[in-house]
C-alpha cells in the first residue's frame, strides 16, 4: 500500500470526469414510505462526499444500497462502469471491491483482529495466509492497533473496533469505501482516532461516500456535501459553502439545530 | 447372593451392551449434527423451495413419534424396497448389521430435526450486522454461513444442541425394541432371567446411563467455557 505519491495526483487533479459511483433515478419504497426519491449522484474517482441530513431522511439506505445491502425498486446504480449485480458470484465480487464500514462495527465476534482482516483476503481473493497476514499487519500498524493483533473483538474500545473495521474494509483493496455513521455509537474521546483514520485515507486518494454527523470532518475532507431529507437529495454543495450559505430551507433549519451549542 | 450378583457375573454383557449404546450415540451426534447444519442452512437460506423443504422435514419427522420411525424402517420401508440387510460390519465382539444400521437411520434423521432448530436458536442469536458484514466483505452466501454465521450459532446454540443430543442418547433405548443388544434390551435380558434381582439390575443400568449423560453435560460445559470470550 505505498498510495502516498499518488496520492497527490488523484485527490487534487483528476476530479473532473472519472466517474465511479453513479445513481441514476434511485427510488425505493418501505410499503407507503417512500424512503428514497429520485436519487441522481455521481461521485468522481478520489472524491470524498458525505452525505448528512436528520434521522430517517434515507441517507444510511442510500449508503447500504451501494453494496446491494438494501435493493432498490427503480433507477439504476453503477459501479465503475458496471450495473450492481441482482445476486449470486457476481454480487459477492462487486461487494468485495466496495468496502464498508459500519456503525455498530460489526467485527467477526468468534475471530481475532488479525482474522477479521485475513478473512476477506483469503477466503474472497484467495491469497496465501502468510500474504494476507503481511498486508493484515501493514493495514493495523496503519490505523494504529498493530500490537492488538491477537486479541478478540470484545477485547477492544469501540474506537479500535471501528479502526480494525475500516482496515477489514482495507485488506480487500476496494475501489470505493462506504461509511455508514461510523463514529455515531462511539465515546467522544475515541471520536477523533476514528477520524484521523478517514482523513488519512480521504488524503491517500480513496474514494469515499460518508454517512455522518461530524460537521467538522466534512469541513476538513469533503469535496462536496449531500444533504438529505425525507428521501430526498436537497442540496448539494462543497462544504465551505453549504455551512456558511445553505441555500433551502431544511439545510437551514437542520445546521441551526445541530450548529447552534 | 448380594442383590447385584445379576450384573457383577455377567459385566461382559454389561459394558457390551453399553458398548452398544455408546457407539450408536456417537454415529447419530455425527451424522445428525452434519445433517442438521444443513438443515438449518436451508432454512436460513436465500433459495425459498430450500426453505420449504426444510421446514416441511423437520416439523414432519420432529412431529412423528420416535418409535413411529424406527417401525417405518423396520417394517414399512423394506416393502418399497429400503433395508439394510446389507450391512454386515464385524467388529471384535460387535456385530454391526441390520437392526444398528437402521437405528442409525432412524435416530439421525429424527435428532437432526432438533440439531437444526437448536442451531436456529443459535443463529437467531447471531445480529444481523454479523451477516452484513461478511456479505460486505465478498463472502458468498456458503462462505457467510461456514465462516460467519454457523460457528457464532454453534456457540450460542451449546446448551440446547446438548440437551438435544442428551436426550437422543437415551432415545438410542427405543432402539432396544427393535433387535439390538444395546443397553435397555440387556437390562430386560437379565430382569428376565434374575427376576430376584429386578432392583439391582435396574439401579445398574440406570447408572449406566447416568455416567454417560453427565460426561455429555461436562464436554458442553467445557466447550462453553471455551468459547465465552467470543
Amino acid at each position: 500500500m505505498t498510495v502516498t505519491d499518488d496520492a497527490a495526483v488523484s485527490s487534487g487533479a483528476t476530479r473532473s470526469n472519472d466517474p465511479l459511483v453513479e445513481l441514476v433515478d434511485v427510488q425505493k419504497w418501505y410499503g407507503d414510505l417512500h424512503v428514497l426519491q429520485d436519487i441522481n449522484l455521481t461521485v468522481q474517482r478520489g472524491e470524498v462526499v458525505v452525505v448528512i441530513g436528520p434521522s430517517g431522511s434515507g441517507k444510511s439506505t442510500l449508503c447500504r444500497t451501494i453494496n446491494r445491502l438494501e435493493t432498490i425498486d427503480k433507477g439504476l446504480i453503477q459501479v465503475d462502469g458496471a450495473p450492481l449485480p441482482q445476486e449470486g458470484k457476481a454480487l459477492a465480487a462487486h461487494r468485495a471491491d466496495v468496502g464498508m464500514v459500519f456503525q455498530s462495527f460489526n467485527l467477526f465476534a468468534h475471530k481475532t483482529i488479525l482474522e477479521n482482516v485475513t478473512l476477506g483476503p483469503i477466503k474472497v481473493r484467495k491469497k496465501s495466509k502468510a500474504e494476507a497476514e503481511a498486508l493484515a499487519k501493514e493495514l493495523l500498524d496503519r490505523v494504529g492497533v498493530g500490537h492488538q493483533a491477537a486479541k478478540y473483538p470484545a477485547q477492544l474500545s469501540g474506537g479500535q473496533q471501528q479502526r480494525v473495521a475500516i482496515a477489514r474494509a482495507l485488506a480487500m483493496e476496494p475501489k470505493v469505501m462506504l461509511f455508514d455513521e461510523p463514529t455515531s455509537a462511539l465515546d467522544p474521546e475515541m471520536i477523533k482516532e476514528v477520524l484521523d483514520v478517514m482523513v488519512d485515507l480521504a488524503e491517500r486518494g480513496m474514494t469515499m461516500i460518508v454517512v455522518t454527523h461530524e460537521m467538522g470532518f466534512a469541513r476538513t475532507a469533503a469535496n462536496r456535501v449531500v444533504f438529505m431529507a425525507d428521501g430526498r437529495m436537497v442540496e448539494t454543495a462543497d462544504p465551505e459553502t453549504f455551512f456558511t450559505n445553505p441555500e433551502s430551507d431544511r439545510a437551514k433549519d437542520f445546521l441551526g439545530k445541530i450548529l447552534k451549542h | 447372593m448380594t442383590p447385584l450378583n445379576a450384573v457383577l457375573d455377567n459385566l461382559d454383557q454389561f459394558f457390551k451392551a453399553f458398548g452398544y449404546t455408546l457407539f450408536l450415540f456417537l454415529v447419530c451426534a455425527v451424522a445428525s449434527m452434519a445433517l442438521g447444519a444443513l438443515l438449518v442452512a436451508m432454512r436460513v437460506g436465500p433459495i425459498g423451495v430450500l426453505r420449504k423443504v426444510a421446514a416441511v422435514y423437520v416439523s414432519l419427522v420432529r412431529n412423528t413419534p420416535l418409535v413411529l420411525i424406527f417401525i417405518f424402517f423396520h417394517f414399512a420401508a423394506p416393502i418399497i424396497g429400503i433395508n439394510f440387510k446389507w450391512v454386515q460390519i464385524y467388529v471384535g465382539s460387535f456385530d454391526f448389521t441390520s437392526a444398528f444400521a437402521t437405528a442409525f437411520i432412524a435416530l439421525s434423521l429424527y435428532t437432526s430435526c432438533f440439531v437444526c432448530e437448536a442451531l436456529r436458536s443459535g443463529v437467531n442469536a447471531v445480529s444481523i450486522g454479523q451477516a452484513e458484514a461478511a456479505r460486505a466483505i465478498g463472502l458468498p452466501f456458503s462462505g457467510v454461513m461456514t465462516q460467519v454465521v454457523l460457528p457464532q450459532a454453534l456457540r450460542a446454540s451449546v446448551p440446547p444442541l446438548a440437551s438435544a443430543l442428551i436426550a437422543m442418547l437415551k432415545n438410542t433405548s427405543v432402539a432396544g425394541i427393535f433387535f439390538l443388544a444395546e443397553a435397555t434390551a440387556t437390562m430386560r435380558g437379565l430382569s428376565n432371567d434374575f427376576s430376584s434381582q429386578r432392583l439391582g439390575i435396574f439401579l445398574c443400568f440406570a447408572i449406566g446411563y447416568i455416567v454417560l449423560v453427565e460426561i455429555v453435560s461436562m464436554i458442553s460445559l467445557s466447550f462453553e467455557r471455551r468459547w465465552r470470550i467470543a
